[in-house]
């Protein structure tokens, strides 16, 4: 249910006033070394996950449309990344653009043959394409295949990762709460019904994919430049679970939720870190009993926001 | 070739669950490859503790995996039969790694040997081509198991009634077939036939392993599609030809590459003809 | 001129043809009707209009232009607009954003400026807002514009599909059935309805219908399917008195 957009400067200011805020708390927290390593690490991983979660969210919640490969374009965009920090030397802010160009690219090529089928058919063949990836990359000798590429230097410092963090939830945000969003839901709602409405379904399907990729290539040079090595292996369909696990548990169609499950499964699986066969064990239990007794997730269709935050400062319906 | 066959024979059995279900509730059952795996388990553990000969360890594999199969259906797809493909297509992959990761637990992910006692291997020479006893068992195991299965569906009651709710849910409803219990027919025939192959993979490949069955699973599914999902011939040629396909590619190119064969299929496929070689195309209706 | 011109129409499913050498024609402003007995054809014959399905065989040219085979959304920017059977609102959307999404290609920004929430952005969102609320008054869903549609009565939702369908701006609205479910006083009220939103957006209608009363009182012509052929055309009376037309209704009424 989308409110029509007004401009709100008193509602402006206090929600820039809260970033400023976490953000320099954090900071100050980091700077002090008052956070230690393991905090440090969870919290590059909840930005990392956020990111991932929400991009995926655009996807599959929101277009409807089931994309098993989201973990192919976060490799994309590591890869992307690496090869211009790690071997061209150039800046991180390029490796960053690269990242974004290579995967929203890489959306695009996969996007355009494989939107055009049904359902079930085009999970598939994202998951396939996913796999595609990796083996591609496996077999890249510039890339040191399976080996994969180690001694990235740390560049995800805390203002990068929470300026993505901040940057991908905003664009998608503003995205989804405008007639582009309105059309792209309109896709998932009723694809028929939305074409002879005049919805170009197939353009909205492709432009969601798209940016979805973007920010997934995004996650990925941000991961690879805190988690300084990075292989083939790493970006496997099991990581496309996990992030999928996180999107289902937030509620398809809702990007609070998308953030909310991706902070409580980061944490999840950083405390189960010892019991991996566990901790797939609990992602798949949550799955499967979420999207049988509650396939709306824990956040359904709905955002935590606008209305609750909104009577914060006498909004007006 | 004759590894092409036997490869073959053993991605038609598993196609053939994978295209009962699909046909008759429209499901892509991700966790058809892991029943597969748990098949395998059960026959070597019914080999190394309960001591008995391959044949029997095979019919322990597969009725003990039908019930699995029937207890999967109840618990994880029938709730979501109203459902969208795309909710009960989530389920089963978290099905699939719910068994993989549960054995992984209980079993340790590490391999395990089939031991050489269970199937004496000898080999033949047949004019001038090597046969293995390997290949013969399987490749004439799954034979009869194909042959038993079309008989089930071509002259039995429980087959006419797999055909018709596969056709059309309400009309047999109507017709007095119990959709529920056929369904459940289904999933257990389907999960019975994973697990010979799984076993049967056990002999063939001297080892099995918790995620053994993802691979075989995905191959078997494109040879479904390849076919016509949902088309029961047509799992059997594509099961055959994906296995000589893989045979020729693993003869010539690097092994590396083998496995993305399948996916390269499977893509090419679904963007040219998807309904598969023996498909035909229903649309939807407005 | 005519506005839309159908010639040969064919279109089988499997070796069953639905349609069968259809053809006809729709002058300007005109109310047509068609209508036949279930499984005639007559959705098939929409879908085919619309582009849901693909011909066989023939042309179907509207406004000069032949649209055969072109996709649904390119055949509703050239002004086709329609409704379905069974209901086909964006059900868990609101009433206002089932109207806006018909209203996407009116106002266009463009996609960057929504991103970056440039004041192109905002007054986009407000033109927006202001037609889908002018439709809504039209068709006096205005104080429900917040109701999620599936929560709406029936006799609503049929005028909310009716909304939508015109917020497309259309030249030919197709109406599938539009007075199913309705008793006599909705349907009096939908007739009424039809008839004014013919004169106010100039429209050519075309509408199939298995209730009568409505056919034959606001029908200037009708089209007769059965079998996926046509069996007849005419006027209402005409059509009335159509031998082959009782024979096809056998057993039901054509008053």
């Amino acid at each position: 249910m989308q409110k029509t957009q007004h401009f709100k400067p008193v509602q402006f200011i206090i929600e820039v006033g809260i970033l400023v805020v976490i953000f320099t708390l954090v900071q100050y927290l980091i700077s002090a070394g008052l956070l230690n390593q393991y905090y440090q690490i969870n919290l590059a991983s909840i930005c990392i996950n956020i990111i991932l979660a929400v991009s995926l969210n655009l996807i599959n919640g929101f277009t409807g449309q089931l994309s098993l490969g989201h973990a192919g374009f976060m490799a994309v965009g590591a890869y992307a990344s690496v090869i211009m920090t790690t071997y061209m030397e150039l800046p991180f802010i390029v490796g960053i653009i690269a990242a974004c160009l290579a995967a929203a690219l890489a959306g695009f090529i996969i996007g355009v043959p494989t939107l055009r089928l049904r359902g079930d058919y085009l999970a598939i063949a994202t998951l396939g394409f996913g796999e595609i990836i990796r083996v591609v990359l496996q077999n890249i000798d510039y890339v040191n295949g399976p080996a994969g590429i180690m001694g990235i230097s740390k560049l995800s410092t805390w203002p990068w990762l929470f300026g993505s963090v901040v940057i991908t939830i905003l664009v998608i945000v503003n995205l989804v709460n405008s007639s582009y969003g309105r059309a792209i839901i309109s896709v998932r709602e009723d694809e028929v019904a939305a074409e002879l409405m005049g919805v170009n379904t197939t353009k909205y399907k492709v432009l969601a994919f798209v940016v979805g990729a973007m920010f997934a290539g995004l996650a990925g040079a941000l991961y690879a430049h805190y988690f300084y090595i990075i292989k083939p292996e790493t970006f496997n369909f099991m990581k496309s679970f996990d992030i999928l696990v996180m999107v289902v548990l937030g509620g398809l169609g809702s990007t609070t939720g998308a953030i909310i499950a991706a902070i409580f499964i980061t944490v999840l699986t950083a405390a189960l870190q010892s019991f991996p066969a566990i901790r797939m064990i609990l992602y798949a239990v949550i799955l499967v009993t979420v999207m049988i007794y509650r396939p709306q997730g824990l956040m359904g269709n709905r955002e935590l926001g606008r209305r609750t935050f909104g009577r914060l400062w006498g909004d007006k319906k | 070739m004759v590894n092409g066959l036997s490869l073959g024979a053993i991605y038609a059995l598993i196609a053939l669950g994978y295209t009962m279900v699909y046909g008759i509730i429209m499901l892509i059952n991700f966790a058809h490859g892991d029943i597969l795996m748990v098949g395998a388990y059960i026959g070597f553990f019914s080999v190394v503790v309960l001591g008995t000969n391959i044949f029997v360890a095979m019919a322990i594999a597969m009725i003990a995996c039908a019930v699995l199969g029937v207890v999967i259906e109840k618990v994880a797809y029938r709730p979501l039969r109203n459902s969208t493909r795309i909710a009960a297509l989530i389920t089963a992959i978290g099905v699939s790694f719910f068994l993989e990761y549960t054995t992984i637990f209980f079993l340790t992910p590490n391999q395990r040997v089939y031991p050489a006692e269970a199937f004496p291997v000898t080999n033949y020479d047949v004019m001038g081509i090597t046969l293995s006893s390997k290949d013969i068992f399987v490749f004439i195991s799954a034979v009869v198991l194909m042959v038993i299965l079309q008989y089930i569906i071509k002259r039995t009651k429980t087959g006419k009634a797999m055909r018709a709710v596969s056709l059309d849910k309400e009309a047999a409803m109507l017709m007095g077939i119990s959709v529920d219990k056929t369904i459940s027919i289904t999933f257990a025939i389907g999960s019975a036939l994973a697990a010979a192959a799984g076993v049967m993979i056990g002999v063939y490949y001297n080892s099995i392993n918790p995620l053994m069955g993802i691979i075989p699973g995905l191959k078997a599914f494109v040879a479904a599609v390849l076919g016509g999902i949902g088309i029961i011939p047509g799992a059997m040629v594509g099961g055959f030809l994906m296995g000589i396909l893989e045979t020729l590619v693993s003869g010539y190119g690097s092994s590396l590459y083998r496995d993305a064969v399948a996916f390269g299929v499977l893509i090419i496929i679904l963007l040219i003809k998807p309904t598969g070689l023996f498909g035909k195309n229903t649309g939807e209706k407005v | 001129m005519s506005v839309m011109i159908i010639e040969h129409l064919h279109k089988s499913f499997g070796g069953l043809s639905a349609v069968l050498d259809f053809n006809a024609y729709l002058e300007e402003q005109e109310l047509i009707g068609l209508i036949g007995p279930n499984g005639a054809g007559k959705t098939t014959v929409f879908n085919l209009i619309t582009g849901v399905y693909k011909p066989d065989e023939g042309t179907i040219r509207f406004a000069g232009q032949n649209i055969t085979g072109l996709p649904p959304y390119e055949i509703c920017s050239r002004g086709i607009a329609r409704t379905f059977q069974n209901i086909r609102l964006f059900k868990d959307l609101t009433v206002l954003d089932n109207v806006r999404i018909a209203l996407h290609k009116d106002v266009q920004y463009p996609l960057l400026s929504a991103v970056f929430r440039s004041p192109g952005f905002f007054k986009g969102e407000a033109d927006i807002r202001k037609k889908a609320d002018e439709f809504l008054e039209i068709f006096n869903l205005a104080d429900k514009r917040d109701e999620i549609a599936s929560n709406l009565p029936y006799g609503e939702q049929r005028r909310l599909e009716i909304a939508r369908a015109l917020a497309t701006h259309p030249r030919l609205l197709i109406l599938d059935e539009p007075a199913a479910g309705m008793n006599p006083q909705e349907t009096a009220e939908l007739m009424e309805l039809i008839r004014s939103i013919r004169q106010q957006f100039n429209l050519t209608i075309l509408l199939i219908e298995h209730d009568m009363s409505l056919v034959m009182g606001v029908c200037e012509r009708i089209y007769v399917l059965d079998y996926g052929q046509i069996i007849a055309e005419g006027s209402p009376e005409e059509i009335r008195n159509n031998k082959r037309v009782i024979e096809a209704y056998l057993g039901e009424e054509v008053s």
